[in-house]
């Protein structure tokens, strides 16, 4: 009967109660929705990154060695001797080591010069076709074929560069011969393909320019070095002799340690003793996360605010409140209500009204974050959030009760140390 | 029923009811007179256990008030006494039904929608059942703030002031629905007034002289 009288006590005043609930709601909106995201994204590098210990590259930024090689979200700093690989293969603190071939994408997506152990890393199998079994085959992540509608027995040629708008290497189609299933990581968003292929792509580019060069008399262009791998370092005597042969290259690779203690000793040893750069990508995450995280802290401070002015807001009406209804308590008592009862009847209201909010704002949250990727494609991996119910949401819902509570407390005292005697005199 | 001993309320250094001595057996109806601001709705207070004594025993329905805790009181206040106060306030969010089974609920007594129903038609408002407060008339919130007060079947019945502002033929209506209800309640009634009109309606009655320093 106490909840009934609290809810018909909202009822009574449905301007203060809406706005109550819509500030509310907006608030808990807001900071659910960074939550949903900032949960998505770092599961979503955290996964991207999922067993590999270091990322071996050339010389430049370790974040953006590690933004190209495992997140393929930047352009890679250069490219690394071929050489390196075998060497890294043979430390004995190295369990695993995965080349990456970077230079060429379709339609915005990677096309990653690799070996098959890229694919089992991520746990990826063919959903349709096979893996690659020679140099020109292509294989595609799942958002990939979605995409892009490239499917198994189709062609397509790759555009020189990682974003679309790149020349395209016309005469040297790929051939899908495989479509992975969804793995969710970013193997999806891949095009995969041997390291061969990527060498010979980028040494035909590399000999039709220089012909093209030299038959408009002009200087050959130096390629932009880490962008092609196999053509960015041209022994001039050898392309003064005709020959495209050059140093096989890589553009980076992914390692994992034979053991934990690697970890103490391997970066600094990679880092001091060769030309390339050992970055480790729980590290970097780290310190992206941490950048990322103050942009992500002041949306979340916008909606405490939010909150902090909905609870406000509640409680001045139940202050307000509590005078037009000091009567009401006073006959409550009379009737044989507890000081705790009555007080109750405030607390009881304020929570609710905090509940309702918090459902509300909830609700939205997943609603737009389920809409969100309708109108903002990048936003594409929130839809599966949206879904989802994370732990750190009953943490809102405690939140937003505690200061539905807290709102209470002071109106609630008030009403608690009700004279009922007096108020009743008070004709 | 009630048996008050050596009573003194202090409000301050003002005493604001002095009462040697008042007994009544279960089933009578009290007139409690005297002028306004004597400290008769003082004295209600004080039977219906909302006000301690400064001094002196105050004894209702077999239970010591002075001796009781406070949360011990509200409880036996619901169950035992029925209060009309004088400005009668209905909870004005809740309907007219819902004003006497928050009586009952409030009270730690179950639901009773039977009781209530009955009690709506003996008082001429069932067909008022829905409707809130602010839809009555002066007399129709009057007969249900009387069907409120004996809804729990209390022992004590007390009313304040139920005929200020009213004319003499709803007076007499108000007076006879106190007694009516108290009597099928089996309850001891005690009507708290100043007017004239209502003194010979009440068999018995007890008269308070005023405050005094």
């Amino acid at each position: 009967m106490i909840g009934r009288l609290a809810l018909a006590y909202a009822r009574r005043r449905p301007l203060a109660t809406i706005l109550v609930v819509l500030l509310l709601s907006l608030g808990v909106a807001i900071v659910t929705l960074t939550l949903l995201v900032t949960h998505e994204i770092e599961a979503r590098l955290t996964r991207d990154a999922e067993g590999i210990d270091l990322v071996v590259g050339a010389k430049g930024s370790p974040l953006q060695l590690v933004l190209a090689g495992v997140y393929h979200a930047d352009v890679p700093p250069g490219n690394i001797p071929l050489s390196s690989l075998a060497d890294l293969r043979a430390h004995p603190q190295i369990s695993e080591v995965i080349p990456l071939a970077l230079g060429d994408s379709v339609h915005g997506y990677r096309i990653v010069g690799t070996e098959p152990s890229l694919v089992a890393h991520y746990h990826g199998v063919p959903a349709r076709g096979a893996l690659w079994t020679k140099p020109m085959d292509a294989v595609l992540g799942s958002d990939v074929a979605r995409a892009t509608g490239l499917d198994v027995g189709a062609t397509f040629t790759g555009s020189h560069g990682l974003a679309d708008g790149g020349g395209e290497h016309a005469g040297q189609p790929y051939s899908v011969v495989g479509v992975l299933a969804a793995t969710g990581t970013v193997l999806d968003r891949l095009v995969l393909t041997p390291l061969e292929s990527v060498w010979n792509v980028h040494e035909h580019h590399s000999a039709d320019r220089h012909d093209d060069d030299q038959a408009a008399g002009k200087p050959r262009d130096k390629l932009p070095s880490g962008a092609v791998p196999g053509s960015s370092v041209h022994d001039d005597a050898k392309a003064k002799a005709g020959t495209h042969e050059a140093p096989r290259e890589i553009t980076m690779a992914l390692v994992r340690y034979a053991t934990p203690l690697a970890a103490a000793a391997l970066p600094r040893e990679i880092n001091k003793s060769t030309a390339l750069v050992a970055a480790s990508p729980a590290y970097e995450t780290a310190r992206l996360l941490t950048v990322f995280g103050v942009g992500i802290d002041v949306i979340r401070s916008f909606a405490l605010l939010l909150c902090a002015a909905a609870v406000l807001m509640l409680f001045v009406a139940l202050a307000q409140a509590l005078d037009e209804r000091r009567y009401d308590l006073a006959i409550l008592r009379a009737l044989g209500g507890t000081r705790l009862q009555i007080a109750g009847v405030l607390l009881i209201e304020s929570v609710l009204l905090a509940g309702v909010g918090t459902v509300v704002g909830l609700a939205l949250a997943h609603a737009l974050a389920a809409a969100l990727p309708a109108v903002f494609p990048p936003a594409a991996p929130l839809a599966a959030a949206a879904a989802r119910f994370l732990p750190l949401e009953w943490g809102v819902v405690a939140g937003a009760l505690v200061a539905g509570i807290l709102a209470a407390l002071w109106p609630a005292w008030r009403a608690y140390r009700l004279d009922v005697a007096a108020t009743l005199a008070d004709t | 029923m009630f048996d008050l001993t050596g009573l003194v309320v202090r409000h301050g250094n003002v005493v604001a009811v002095a009462l040697p001595s008042w007994r009544a057996g279960t089933g009578e109806h009290w007139l409690l007179a005297g002028p306004s601001g004597s400290g008769k709705s003082t004295l209600l207070h004080v039977l219906s256990g909302l006000t301690a004594a400064s001094e002196g025993r105050v004894v209702v329905a077999g239970a010591d008030l002075g001796a009781m805790a406070a949360g011990e009181c509200d409880r036996w206040r619901g169950r035992t006494v029925g209060l009309v106060p004088q400005r009668l306030h209905l909870i004005g969010a809740l309907s007219v039904r819902d004003n006497l089974r928050v009586a009952q609920r409030i009270a730690g007594l179950p639901a009773d929608d039977a009781r209530i129903q009955a009690l709506l038609e003996a008082v001429h408002v069932a067909d008022l059942a829905h409707r809130f407060p602010r839809a009555l008339s002066q007399g129709e919130a009057q007969r249900v703030a009387i069907a409120r007060a004996v809804v729990n079947r209390p022992a004590l019945v007390l009313a304040d002031e139920p005929t200020a502002n009213l004319d003499d033929a709803h007076a007499a209506a108000a007076l006879e629905l106190l007694r009516t209800q108290a009597l099928e309640a089996g309850a001891t009634l005690v009507v708290a007034s100043h007017d004239a009109r209502v003194r010979p309606l009440l068999p018995h009655s007890c008269v308070l002289r005023g405050a005094s320093r």
